[in-house]
């Protein structure tokens, strides 16, 4: 075995990963090899340093208000949601219904209900552009946040 | 091996106040702020409930779960990078962010910030001392894999089949990954000693350091 296997046992011994058999193979290859044995020395004293780390936990207090915050959240979220469709669809109701009343009104000139209905036209071909557009970027982006 | 019920919000909430310390902690290793930790985690809940549906292998819930709670962390981390160097740019007035190498200043100021990237709050450790503050800075500045990797072997107190089974990759990934994560860990705390070699600052740090 080359010094750079043994790199790769490194880290399971340090680790306390390995067998029995191949701790004392690896502990044998430090015997023969300083530059290991430096460079094993160094890694363990990174890892008694990481390991004498603990991080500060939050006061009672967030835990108690984190399950009401995230209800909170979903329930906004809901609410969203709801109230956007509901806009979507009666925007879309009203606005039928006062292109209905304008395009059969005998009052208002052909031109003006010509421009209205082109209007609309470029208006729709727009939305749908940009929506392919979206839904394109979408499905190739690596980063999603729900992948699996 | 069965996942949890989340069918009804008595079952969702009684999974989330079991796991929601630790997801804060793993979110917190990532990101390093407790606000976005907190943020962050309660989001991946709320996804994990939006798509329970979609899950077929119910056995691997909490790897699934991992993995909307690390990609949420990803993707702000990433989004918070594009934000600092949108500053760093206009506080260097136009400058473009590749220039800044040359710029002596800039330098000094970007690896003060981490890369001008991450910010890891030492307030979050406990008894503190200098050479746990420097570590925990220097976490920050790691890559977000290697950060990853160091998180769950110290944090979480993860094997490496756990850790293996949670990133969806063999053993042999994750003690490479360990591997080069903690010798890029050396590499920054000697740079910042200014004294590359085993008699780097990272020992005196040991020294002056509370060590068990």
């Amino acid at each position: 075995m080359t010094c750079q296997d043994h790199k790769d046992l490194m880290m399971a011994y340090l680790d306390n990963e390995l067998n029995d058999q191949q701790r004392r193979a690896f502990e044998a290859h430090l015997a023969s090899c300083s530059e290991c044995t430096k460079e094993m020395g160094e890694f363990q004293r990174l890892k008694h340093m990481t390991d004498s780390m603990t991080l500060v936990e939050p006061e009672d207090r967030v835990w108690e208000q984190y399950w009401s915050n995230l209800y909170n959240r979903m329930e906004r979220r809901a609410g969203w949601v709801l109230s956007s469709v509901a806009a979507i669809v009666l925007s879309i109701y009203f606005g039928f219904e006062l292109i209905e009343t304008i395009v059969t009104d005998p009052a208002v000139g052909v031109l003006m209900k010509a421009g209205l209905l082109a209007l609309l036209a470029g208006l729709a071909i727009l939305f749908v552009s940009v929506l392919r557009e979206r839904v394109y970027f979408w499905s190739r982006d690596r980063y999603r946040d729900v992948r699996r | 091996m069965c996942g949890p019920d989340l069918g009804s919000k008595e079952d969702f909430e009684a999974f989330v106040r079991q796991h929601m310390k630790q997801a804060y902690a793993i979110a917190l290793g990532l990101v390093g702020n407790r606000e976005d930790a907190l943020e962050l985690s309660q989001e991946a809940f709320f996804r994990a409930y939006q798509h329970y549906d979609q899950l077929s292998a119910k056995g691997k819930f909490f790897a699934w779960f991992y993995q909307i709670l690390r990609n949420l962390c990803f993707s702000h981390l990433r989004k918070r990078k594009v934000r600092r160097a949108h500053q760093l740019q206009m506080e260097d007035g136009g400058l473009r962010i590749g220039d800044t190498e040359s710029d002596p200043q800039s330098a000094t100021r970007n690896s003060q910030s981490g890369d001008g990237g991450d910010h890891f709050d030492p307030e979050l450790i406990a008894e503190r001392n200098e050479s746990k503050d420097r570590i925990w800075r220097a976490l920050g500045r790691l890559d977000e894999k290697h950060r990853e990797v160091i998180m769950l072997r110290h944090f979480q107190n993860l094997s490496y089949e756990e850790m293996a089974a949670l990133l969806f990759c063999n053993r042999g990934t994750v003690t490479s990954r360990l591997y080069y994560a903690r010798q890029r860990l050396k590499e920054i705390l000697e740079h910042e000693s200014g004294c590359p070699g085993a008699d780097s600052g990272l020992w005196e740090a040991r020294k002056g350091g509370q060590m068990p």
